[in-house]
């Protein structure tokens, strides 16, 4: 028989835990205890994970940029990315982090990320955490449709997810050995606008950048994201098929810094042009490859990054029967 | 060697010192979190306690309700919005959308009597502020295949069958 995709989504049948679940709760919590050493934090989390209902997801393609379209409420998903980088002057690295994304509410999306990376001849270090939320600033679509996004991060100099690019980032700073730079401790207050449109199928979505380090003096930092991006099907097909052009949205999106308060502009600064694609599997995950290329010296030559992710329904809906909220 | 352990004491409490930070920083996102849980869980309860749901229906601008659906007349939409619906929309409007905590029936009368352009513009736009999300991340067709299956529904009080939806009124559960 195949698969029930989830036509019983109610809450009785989110309490049926399936092996499956169970297998992903135990990899998360493998890879998080490998991250930290201490997979305690995040046992409740884990046990949540373990009793929510899946659901299929429409994911974006971009890994830099944002859409501003936020998490269903109540619902979690669950993400994993790396970023490959090539280094020049250094050695190459692999840089990866698990993301939490919760819906608070149809305005109000939250995100718990922490973060790692192995550079390859040095070691495998843990390079901090990010809190990041996003605010849905009109109610209904609009012509361009702006969401507020404030993000908190502590992180090391080790970090390099290269979740955004910013300011005077360039590749040199990565060719720090680990031991050196995870010495810096940075508190970063990071800022976005996020506008993003849809029409005739496509996604444009641009996203302005200004970053505060509030350990120093240092200047507030400004970068960008820009994408678009598009489903190879728009119409959906009748049958459940994990190959439907429907289930691959396919696009290009261009990030970088552009300097900061007292140098505002391009110089000393990297760009990257990475095409980004997306499979949105039937089975509830969602596959995501993009590999990018600098556009100038500054730039590493080559970012490959790749994530999975998996969404699940009925956090909040739990929570909220716990409290008493469904009696 | 005095000297070297003083190193190593230092060395060691300084890592110490690094894994209660953290330590500290973990709970600190987990109280966050639980407060944005907490704060989801009373929008929640508003969402129960909001009487007129359909009202929203009305607020759709006439242009948007004189829209006609280009899927009319395909024979795969239904089946189609089926699937979708079964994908999107059944965690909260239900299995067979006849309602649940979070979100209202699909069957009543005011969504039933809706217009499709109506219906369209409500799930292009969602209802923010009561928690139903827009749903234009769906490239507009697939919007319309969600139409003609809503549209396809019975009416509350008429099941097809004497109670149970028949697969054919539910045509993504007959490509199960």
């Amino acid at each position: 028989m195949k698969k029930g995709r989830n036509y019983s989504l109610n809450i009785a049948s989110s309490t049926a835990i399936s092996r499956h679940r169970r297998e992903i709760a135990q990899a998360v919590a493998a890879s998080v205890s490998g991250c930290l050493g201490n997979a305690a934090y995040f046992g409740l989390l884990l046990f949540l994970l373990a009793f929510a209902a899946d659901v299929r997801a429409q994911e974006s393609p971009y890994i830099v940029t944002y859409d501003h379209y936020l998490e269903e409420p109540g619902n979690l998903e669950l993400e994993y990315f790396s970023t490959f980088g090539t280094q020049r002057a250094g050695n190459d690295f692999h840089a990866f982090w698990i993301e939490f994304e919760y819906g608070a509410t149809a305005w109000w999306t939250t995100e718990a990320y922490f973060d790692g990376q192995t550079t390859f001849g040095d070691s495998t270090i843990f390079t901090g955490f990010r809190w990041e939320n996003r605010f849905r600033l009109l109610q209904q679509e609009h012509f361009v449709n702006p969401v507020l996004y404030v993000e908190y991060e502590q992180t090391s100099g080790a970090d390099k997810i290269l979740k955004e690019v910013e300011g005077h980032d360039v590749e040199s700073d990565y060719a720090v050995p680990n031991a050196i730079a995870r010495q810096e401790h940075d508190h970063e207050l990071e800022t976005k606008l996020l506008l993003s449109k849809n029409f005739n199928g496509w996604n444009v979505a641009e996203n302005t950048i200004a970053t505060k380090n509030m350990t120093g003096g240092n200047p507030w930092e400004f970068g960008y994201a820009i994408g678009a991006s598009r489903p190879l099907g728009l119409k959906a097909s009748a049958q459940r098929c994990n190959f439907c052009p429907e289930n691959f949205i396919a696009g290009v999106e261009m990030y970088g810094g552009l300097g900061d308060r007292y140098s505002f502009g391009l110089h000393d600064t990297s760009h990257y042009l990475a095409p980004v694609v997306a499979w949105n599997l039937p089975s509830d995950w969602t596959i995501r490859l993009s590999p990018g290329f600098g556009l100038n010296d500054n730039s590493h030559r080559f970012l490959l990054r790749w994530g999975v992710s998996r969404e699940f329904s009925g956090l909040g809906e739990m929570i909220s029967r716990w409290f008493g909220g469904g009696q | 060697m005095t000297l070297l352990r003083d190193m190593e004491m230092s060395a060691r409490k300084k890592r110490l010192l690094r894994v209660r930070k953290l330590q500290k920083s973990g709970i600190s996102l987990i109280l966050i979190l639980g407060s944005a849980l907490a704060f989801a869980r009373s929008k929640g309860e508003k969402h129960e306690k909001q009487e007129n749901v359909y009202a929203e229906l009305g607020k759709a601008p006439k242009k948007a309700v004189r829209r006609s659906n280009p899927l009319q007349d395909d024979p795969q939409a239904v089946a189609a919005g089926g699937k979708l619906f079964g994908d999107h929309c059944a965690e909260c409007h239900g299995e067979m959308a006849e309602g649940g905590r979070k979100a209202p029936s699909l069957l009543a009368d005011p969504v039933q009597q809706a217009t499709p352009g109506t219906l369209f513009w409500l799930l292009s736009n969602g209802v923010v502020r009561r928690g139903m999300p827009d749903w234009s991340k769906l490239p507009e067709p697939q919007r319309w295949q969600l139409v003609s299956y809503i549209k396809s529904l019975s009416p509350a009080g008429t099941p097809p069958d004497g109670g149970t939806r028949s697969p054919a009124k539910n045509p993504a559960k007959a490509n199960e």
